[in-house]
C-alpha cells in the first residue's frame, strides 16, 4: 500500500499517528463494504443465496459478516503498513468521511436501488 | 401483568442496548468537544482522557450487543415466513407489513435501511474507542484526530437514530410478539 502520504506538519504526536490513520480509514472501508455487499445481495439472487450463511437471518448474516471481515482485514493490513509512520490525517479523514457518506447514502433503499 | 419472550428480547435490543447507546452518544460528543477547548488542553487531564477511552469502549460494547441481538435474535422472528393461507399474520410482522399498501414501506424502506445502516455504528464506535485509548495523550495535540472521532461518533448517532426510529415504528405497526409468556405480576 505505497500511498504517497507525506509527514504531517499539523501535529506533534508523541507516537506515530499511523495506527490512528489505519483505524479511521479502515472504518470508512468497512462502512462502504456494508453498503456494497447490501447492494450486491439485493441485485443478485446468486449472491443473496451465497450470503445467507445463517438461514433464519437470510442474506443479512452474510452481508454483515463479509463487511466486518473486510473491515478487520483492511484494518490489519493498514495497521501493519502504517503503524510506525506519521501520515496527513486531514487527507485520511477526508477519504474516510467520503466513504462513510457514500455508505449512508447507499444503504438508503431508494438510493441503493438506483445503483 | 405479563410479557412474551419475544417482546422481552425486543425490549432488551431496542431499549436496553439501542436507546442506551443513543443516550451515550450525546455524552461522547460532549467529551470530545470539551477536548477542543483550551481549558482541558493541559497535562493534568490524563484521567479525563482515560475516562473518554473507557466511555467509548463501553459504547462499542453496547453497539455490538445491539446489532448482534437485533440481527440474530429479533430479526429472525420478524422475517419468519407465514404459512400459505394463514388468516392472522400477527405472528409474522414482515408478512403483516407487506400485506397492506399502507404499511408496506415500513418494511421496504424502514426495515431495509435499519437492518443495514445499524451496522455502521459498531464499526465507527469501535474505531473511535481504539483511537481514544491508544492516543489518549495525543488527542489534545491533534485537531484532525479529534475531528475524525467526532465525525464518526456523530455519524454513529445518526445511524443509530435511524435504526431506533424505524425500530420503534416497525414495532408499533407490526410488533414482534409470541413465545413463552412471562408473568411479571400475578393478577388477582
Amino acid at each position: 500500500m505505497g500511498l504517497p502520504f507525506a509527514i504531517s506538519q499539523n501535529s506533534v504526536p508523541s507516537v506515530p499517528n499511523g495506527s490512528a490513520a489505519a483505524a479511521v480509514l479502515s472504518a470508512g472501508i468497512g462502512s462502504l463494504a456494508v453498503a456494497l455487499s447490501t447492494i450486491i445481495a439485493d441485485q443478485s439472487a446468486i449472491a443473496k443465496n451465497l450470503l445467507s450463511i445463517y438461514k433464519p437471518t437470510g442474506a443479512l448474516s452474510g452481508v454483515t459478516t463479509f463487511a466486518v471481515l473486510v473491515w478487520l482485514f483492511a484494518w490489519a493490513l493498514l495497521e501493519w503498513r502504517w503503524r510506525s509512520r506519521d501520515l496527513p490525517l486531514k487527507r485520511v479523514n477526508l477519504i474516510a468521511f467520503t466513504l462513510l457518506a457514500l455508505s449512508l447514502l447507499a444503504t438508503f433503499p431508494p438510493l441503493g436501488d438506483l445503483l | 401483568m405479563e410479557i412474551t419472550t419475544r417482546s422481552l428480547w425486543t425490549l432488551v435490543h431496542g431499549i436496553g442496548f439501542g436507546a442506551l447507546y443513543l443516550l451515550a452518544c450525546s455524552g461522547a460528543i460532549a467529551l470530545l468537544l470539551l477536548r477542543s477547548t483550551t481549558n482541558v488542553q493541559n497535562d493534568s487531564a490524563p484521567e479525563s482522557n482515560r475516562i473518554l477511552g473507557i466511555y467509548l469502549a463501553v459504547m462499542a460494547g453496547l453497539a455490538w450487543l445491539t446489532v448482534l441481538s437485533g440481527t440474530y435474535i429479533v430479526y429472525p422472528w420478524y422475517r419468519a415466513a407465514a404459512p400459505a393461507g394463514i388468516a392472522n399474520l400477527g405472528a409474522f410482522p414482515r408478512s403483516l407489513l407487506l400485506s397492506s399498501p399502507a404499511t408496506r414501506q415500513w418494511h421496504s424502506i424502514g426495515m431495509e435501511w435499519k437492518e443495514h445502516v445499524a451496522w455502521l455504528v459498531p464499526i465507527a464506535i469501535t474505531m473511535a474507542a481504539f483511537v481514544a485509548i491508544k492516543y489518549a495523550r495525543d488527542l489534545k495535540h491533534s485537531p484532525h484526530l479529534r475531528s475524525a472521532l467526532l465525525g464518526f461518533v456523530a455519524t454513529s448517532l445518526f445511524a443509530a437514530g435511524v435504526a431506533g426510529f424505524f425500530g420503534a415504528m416497525l414495532d408499533k405497526n407490526a410488533p414482534v410478539d409470541g413465545g413463552q409468556i412471562i408473568h411479571l405480576v400475578k393478577g388477582e
